[in-house]
């Protein structure tokens, strides 16, 4: 039996050391605050106008809302460089904001509309932007993470030093494919960032109810993937792991684990009203660990903005996205000649 | 010219690939330092080095998974499913990411991959290693289907397969790893999507694919010799894309339809090809298509018991000469 490089016996504490030590997220210059600010604010407000324009009928399908989720994307986006590459599954509009597409194709193709970055033809679930390095929004559960491991191939095999980040929630932890492309990532060495976004419900039921091993940090022990937990409430902390991650990728380590601790305030779907847990138990987290707010306090608290200023970033943020679902209700349908495009060359 | 066997027909096509781009990457379970389960892709790790050529481990929802995410990522992957029967436990890469790739993304991502696979009875290998499962994969938008029943067709479909740009699932027979055939020397690229019109006959239409073939040839032959019944046969070769003007056109010579499968007999490919002629060349026919296949049973390993249910020539000689009232 081979001998593996980092030995773990079967016991916690000893699969513990197999964590990275844990990096204290430096603090962010004032700079970094306002984009973080404006990155976030900018998926919030997206995100609940998304939830509106459904509950008027003009979205339909599915719509899995991001928010309170924020600081995971916007604080892993600062660590990236031009040619790396990021997928993730279905709730992926904070995503593609974060990677940079344009509010009103990603809110069009919500809307189903010939402007959609897919032409209508994806929806929410699937949208793509090859230029801005994102390779979708995909539909099946945990199915993007051997994509992504693929994706990271390609890196290795280019000798670039490029790497991809493969979110996936706590649910699709817990599909099959996971734990093939962990080892595959392991064995080849492949640049690649896991990225457990652990929201604490698997659709609608909670991570105790649905996960033996509820620490996600370390399902990637027995293949020697190392992996921590982050506080991705603090998009410092965010920022801060993520660098230390994607440099162990860039340096041809092999893959990395990052579970990031997070909350979703809305159902799993627009149609799923949350009754398996109480309103108490999202107000107290929205209270207390708001992602948006927690950079609004910190940037009030250094005296670096002022409510006047930060009242003229929201207004901002609005007009983008009331542009956006302006452009997505009134952009035309596609042409039903899409309807053989784009299927085989 | 040289006389190829259909196995060496396989690493001859994939190295005449790997040495034209340097983008084709190979990947499966034991097909580099073990040359494959099937002794298929013999040499290829030696002559193309362990960067391009790769033993995986045993999972096959990360091998597509990773071809994929390398080929829309610019490489041109051609991945091993050892077993066709395996495609089972990778469906969801076949039938869901790979053939909606293209649509979904408004045309950016493409999927340039070739899945190549064994697949097909007679090595008595019981009812999970032996299916014919090409009409799995032809049932699904977006992806293109491939048997072939040659060592030339081998090389020649799969260097098209390698250099189209949509995903391609390559299905090897099994029990014709085997058998040999002329080939000449040089590069050899076919085209997707093209029937051959392998024994022409004015009777009779035979439509077939992979080992049913050569036994549908030899059962030409007989009808010729014994009965009389001049039978044209048409080696489909690709069920997506699907020459139906060459069957068209045959069955416009030949006014009788008969097609010989290897699939259990519900939804068969060989139903899609009847309701196809039936469709657009129902007055071209004098009478019933009739569809010779296995019958819908799970496969028996016993040799007795397999060699019963699979097509023969001698079914193909019977149900031809029956049906033609000679």
């Amino acid at each position: 039996m081979a001998v593996a490089k980092k030995t773990q016996a079967a016991s916690p504490a000893a699969a513990r050391s197999a964590s990275a030590d844990k990096v204290k997220p430096a603090d962010f210059s004032k700079e970094q605050e306002l984009q973080a600010y404006r990155d976030m604010l900018l998926i919030r407000r997206f995100e609940e106008k998304a939830g509106q324009m459904y509950g008027m009928g003009l979205i339909g399908g599915f719509c899995h809302l991001y928010i309170g989720q924020e600081a995971v994307v916007t604080g892993m986006q600062m660590t990236l460089k031009k040619g790396d590459q990021v997928i993730t599954g279905y709730r992926d509009h904070g995503h593609m904001l974060a990677c940079g597409m344009d509010a009103k194709g990603v809110m069009a193709e919500l809307t189903g509309r010939r402007g959609g970055y897919s032409k209508g033809k994806g929806g929410s679930m699937h949208m793509f932007s090859v230029e801005k390095g994102f390779f979708g929004g995909h539909g099946i559960v945990g199915a993007q993470v051997s994509l992504g491991t693929g994706l990271a191939f390609t890196n290795k095999y280019r000798k670039t030093d490029n790497v991809c980040l493969t979110y996936f929630g706590d649910g699709a932890a817990n599909q099959g494919q996971v734990y093939e492309s962990f080892n595959m990532a392991e064995l080849w060495k492949l640049p690649v960032v896991y990225i457990i976004e652990n929201n604490r419900y698997a659709m609608g039921t909670a991570v105790h109810r649905s996960s033996a091993q509820q620490d996600f940090s370390r399902r990637g022990i027995s293949f020697n993937i190392p992996g921590e937990q982050v506080d991705g409430m603090d998009v410092r902390a965010v920022k801060a792991a993520g660098e230390k991650a994607v440099q162990w990728c860039r340096d041809g380590n092999g893959p990395y684990i990052l579970e990031m601790m997070t909350y979703r305030y809305r159902g799993h779907s627009m149609s799923d009203p949350a009754k398996y847990r109480t309103r108490e138990e999202v107000e107290k987290i929205r209270g207390e660990q708001d992602p948006i707010e927690q950079v609004r306090q910190r940037l009030l608290k250094n005296k670096w903005v002022s409510e006047d200023e930060l009242k003229k970033i929201d207004a901002k943020v609005r007009d983008v996205v009331n542009e956006a679902a302006e452009f997505a209700t009134h952009d035309p349908e596609p042409d039903p000649s899409e309807l053989w495009t784009d299927i085989l060359r | 010219m040289a006389e190829l066997t259909y196995r060496d027909a396989v690493a001859r096509g994939i190295a005449q690939e790997m040495t034209r781009d340097p983008d084709v990457v190979f990947l499966g379970e034991d097909v580099a330092k073990a040359g494959g389960v099937f002794k298929a892709t013999v040499g290829l790790y030696e002559q193309f080095g362990p960067l391009r050529v790769r033993d995986t481990p045993i999972s096959e929802q990360a091998i597509l998974g990773a071809a994929m995410g390398a080929a829309m990522t610019g490489l041109k992957p051609i991945a091993e499913i050892m077993f066709s029967d395996f495609i089972a436990v990778c469906f969801d890469y076949i039938a869901n990411e790979f053939p909606k790739s293209r649509y979904m993304s408004n045309g950016q991502t493409k999927c340039p991959l070739v899945v190549r696979t064994g697949n097909g009875a007679g090595s008595r290998f019981g009812a999970q290693h032996s299916q014919s499962v090409e009409n799995w994969c032809m049932m699904i938008p977006g992806l293109k289907v491939v048997a072939p029943s040659s060592p030339v067709d081998v090389i020649g479909l799969l260097a098209a397969a390698v250099r189209d740009p949509d995903p391609v699932i390559f299905f090897e027979h099994k029990s014709l790893y085997a058998t040999k055939g002329e080939v000449p020397d040089g590069e050899i690229v076919d085209r997707l999507g093209t029937a051959k019109i392998l024994r022409p006959g004015k009777d009779a239409t035979i439509i077939a694919l992979a080992l049913m073939v050569p036994r549908a040839l030899e059962a030409a032959d007989i009808l010729h010799r014994e009965h009389g019944i001049d039978a044209e046969v048409v080696d489909v070769r690709s069920l997506v894309p699907l020459d139906t003007q060459t069957i068209l056109n045959s069955v416009g010579r030949t006014h009788r339809l008969f097609t010989v499968e290897e699939n259990p007999r519900l939804c068969g490919w060989g139903a899609e090809i009847v309701s196809i002629v039936a469709d657009e060349a129902f007055y071209d026919l004098d009478g019933p298509p009739v569809r010779i296949t296995t019958p819908h049973i799970p496969l028996p390993a016993n040799d007795f018991l397999e060699d019963m249910v699979l097509p023969t020539v001698n079914r193909i000689v019977e149900t031809v000469k029956r049906s033609l009232g000679s």
